[in-house]
């Protein structure tokens, strides 16, 4: 279907069936959430909730720290102007149009300068109702040497066919600031997802960024563009993909070096079971004395997929250093006879085998966050 | 006293290239055998035979374990009824952990991997990625470790000493030892073992009970361990061929 039809047969979020808080939802919504974090054993500095154009939890635990609704924010501040679609253009494409003309809120998160959050903030944007298109627009910004870890999961109702989701993302790392994003997403494999994320990082700043989905979703594109604008400023990109039948996931990242000393590294790792995976990244090299590293690795476990693995690296100057790395194949066949000599099955060597080769370690990510992606990675159904 | 382990008159090929012509040999509980021959007799083909790894086809004969036939088993099916083997040359796997696969290995034996790992100081090889940059002393206790905490009844290894130092020779020597129950002479033995071996050190640290010698695919002779091994140092694998208690 053309993109600008995909819309179409989505009805808008705000007619969706809505409760006023958490606690009027299913036991089985309830476990969802907390598989996705939500989860109260959990150690968290604030909490964002979203249900289909709702926010319906929306609280901090610490100073320093600020979390609204965008549509409060830009009420509040009148200088949220500067930042509201200065990354992205609402011209950009009909998804962000949409989210232009008909905004279902989302989330303002902001570190105020110098305050370290520890923990994570959590937001998750969820869909509870069939049929609904989601459209977010969210704004995170971190002031000078402020540190912040935020985790987005994205997840259905574990009974809603088919969603649509679109989420406008603007980050904005100031001077010395960091910012460790994770998404970990659980969508339903009739769900279309586009996110748009624009990200700015500021001299000396740092943003990390790892994208989890192990599990089926209908239709995935997404390139988040990130500016490195600041000289000494860096940025990392994973992605963790599981690629199931059916699904078509064509995630990319294009990173914009373009001050001197800036850094960047962008990973793939993608396991495809079937469907259709594209990854792609790109760096751009706007600045001399910049580096730039690009890695993508394919591990095909059927003839029933596809996988097209699409690196780009443009320099506009000599003195730079930009490398790629790419390699798609199967599981070593001398692998899995190791384990089956060990009293493993097939299918357990297999799964084992596959977690290794989705386990990233990603520098600079918090340890709490990281248990959460092994979490996930423990749980997915990962062999045949 | 039970059979553990009996082949008939075994013929293997790999690529297409015959590797065993009609092996026979019989393992009793408790027992440990040794196997000499020449590099490329086909003693790590039977090793592998016997484990079930699919690039070693049986074309004749069978494989009985505890009076079952599994000739035709995959190695999962061979491990679960207590088979283990120590792989010379075990490949890395990426972003697993030594620790990862121990804690499979072990299933449902309750074993302190810790503690184990411990005893062979061995315990920071537990986060590593398996077998990534291992030295081959390192693979050996790898392995070794592996199969401790498997708990095979019949363990197959080979070479176990082959680029071990002197003083891991002891280490692997215990841990060998602890493997075959050898470490407890007291309690009557259930573990049995087939070690293929070189230099003969394992004899030092397991009385073994029956030797073999391979020659191109055969079973050329069959005796006392150390007299065998001591013959062969005398007049080497050439006087095998010519040895009288062959032709006996
Ligand atoms: N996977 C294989 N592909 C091709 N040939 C093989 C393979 N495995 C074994 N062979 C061949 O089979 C023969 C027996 O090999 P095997 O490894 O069993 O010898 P070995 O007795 O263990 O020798 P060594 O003492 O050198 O370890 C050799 O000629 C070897 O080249
Ligand atoms: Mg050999």
């Amino acid at each position: 279907m053309a993109e600008d039809k995909l819309l179409k047969e989505f009805k808008s979020a705000k007619e969706g069936n809505i409760p006023k808080d958490l606690s009027e939802l299913s036991e089985e919504e309830k476990e969802r959430l907390r598989f996705l974090g939500l989860d109260s054993s959990l150690k968290r500095e604030g909490e964002y909730v979203q249900i289909d154009a709702k926010p319906v939890v929306c609280r901090k635990q610490v100073e320093g720290l600020e979390i609204l609704p965008i549509t409060e924010a830009l009420k509040k501040y009148d200088w949220l102007s500067d930042y509201y679609w200065k990354l992205l253009s609402p011209e950009k494409d009909e998804f962000t149009k949409a989210t232009a003309e008909d905004l279902d809120d989302g989330y303002f998160i902001r570190a105020l300068p110098g305050y370290k959050i520890v923990y994570p903030v959590q937001t998750c944007l969820y869909i509870r109702t069939e049929k609904v298109a989601q459209k977010v627009h969210n704004i995170v910004i971190v002031e000078e040497g402020a540190e912040l870890n935020l985790i987005t999961s994205c997840s259905v109702h574990p009974h809603v066919e088919s969603a649509f989701h679109i989420g406008v993302s603007e980050f904005f790392v100031k001077k010395r600031a960091k910012l460790t994003f994770s998404m970990l997403h659980v969508w339903g494999d009739q769900t279309i997802v586009r996110p748009r994320t624009g990200v700015l990082v500021e001299e000396e700043g740092s943003y990390i960024s790892t994208y989890v989905s192990l599990y089926p979703v209908k239709d995935i594109q997404t390139s988040p563009v990130c500016r490195l604008v600041g000289e000494g400023a860096k940025a990392s990109f994973a992605s963790i993909i599981a690629n199931q039948p059916g699904s078509k996931i064509d995630i990319g990242g294009e990173v914009w070096l373009e001050a001197p000393n800036t850094r960047t590294e962008i990973i793939s790792r993608t396991v495809v079971y079937g469907g259709e995976n594209i990854a792609r990244g790109k760096i751009v090299a706007k600045a001399p004395k910049v580096k730039g590293h690009l890695e993508c690795q394919g591990l095909m476990l059927s003839d029933e997929g596809i996988m097209r693995a699409i690196p780009q690296l443009d320099s506009y100057f000599y003195d730079v250093e930009l490398t790629h790395e790419a390699a798609v194949g199967k599981i070593a066949k001398e692998e899995v006879e190791y384990l089956m000599a060990r009293g493993l099955s097939e299918d357990e060597a297999t799964s084992l085998i596959v977690k290794g080769f989705l386990t990233v370690k990603v520098e600079g990510i918090p340890p709490t966050l990281q248990k959460q992606i092994d979490k996930v990675l423990e749980t997915a159904k990962l062999g045949f | 006293m039970s059979v553990l382990l009996e082949i008939e008159d075994l013929w293997v090929e790999v690529e297409g290239r015959e590797v065993l012509k009609g092996i026979s040999l019989k393992i009793p509980v408790g027992e440990t055998h040794v196997i000499f021959g020449r590099n490329g007799s086909g003693k790590t083909s039977l090793l592998m035979t016997i484990m079930g790894f699919p690039t070693y086809k049986v074309k004749y004969g069978k494989i009985y374990f505890k009076g079952e036939d599994i000739t035709d088993l995959p190695p999962y099916e061979r491990a679960k009824r207590g088979i283990g083997i120590m792989f010379q040359r075990p490949p890395t796997i990426k972003g697993v952990k030594l620790r990862d696969i121990l804690k499979l290995c072990a299933k449902e034996n309750n074993v302190k991997i810790e503690e184990l790992a411990r005893s062979f100081n061995f315990e920071t090889f537990l986060e590593r990625e398996v077998n990534k940059g291992f030295s081959g002393g390192e693979i050996k206790k790898s392995e070794l470790l592996q199969l401790l905490v498997q708990n095979p009844d019949l363990v197959l290894l080979d070479e176990p000493e082959s680029g071990v130092d002197v003083e891991n020779l002891n280490l692997i020597g215990q841990m060998i030892k602890k493997l075959l129950q050898k470490d407890t002479p007291h309690k009557p033995r259930t573990k049995s073992g087939l070690i293929i071996t070189h230099t003969g050190f394992i004899l030092q640290h397991v009385a073994a009970d029956l030797g073999y010698v391979i020659m191109e695919g055969e079973i050329y002779c069959t005796g006392n361990p150390i007299e065998i091994f001591e013959g062969i140092q005398k007049v080497g694998y050439e006087g095998c061929k010519n040895c009288l208690k062959r032709l006996a």
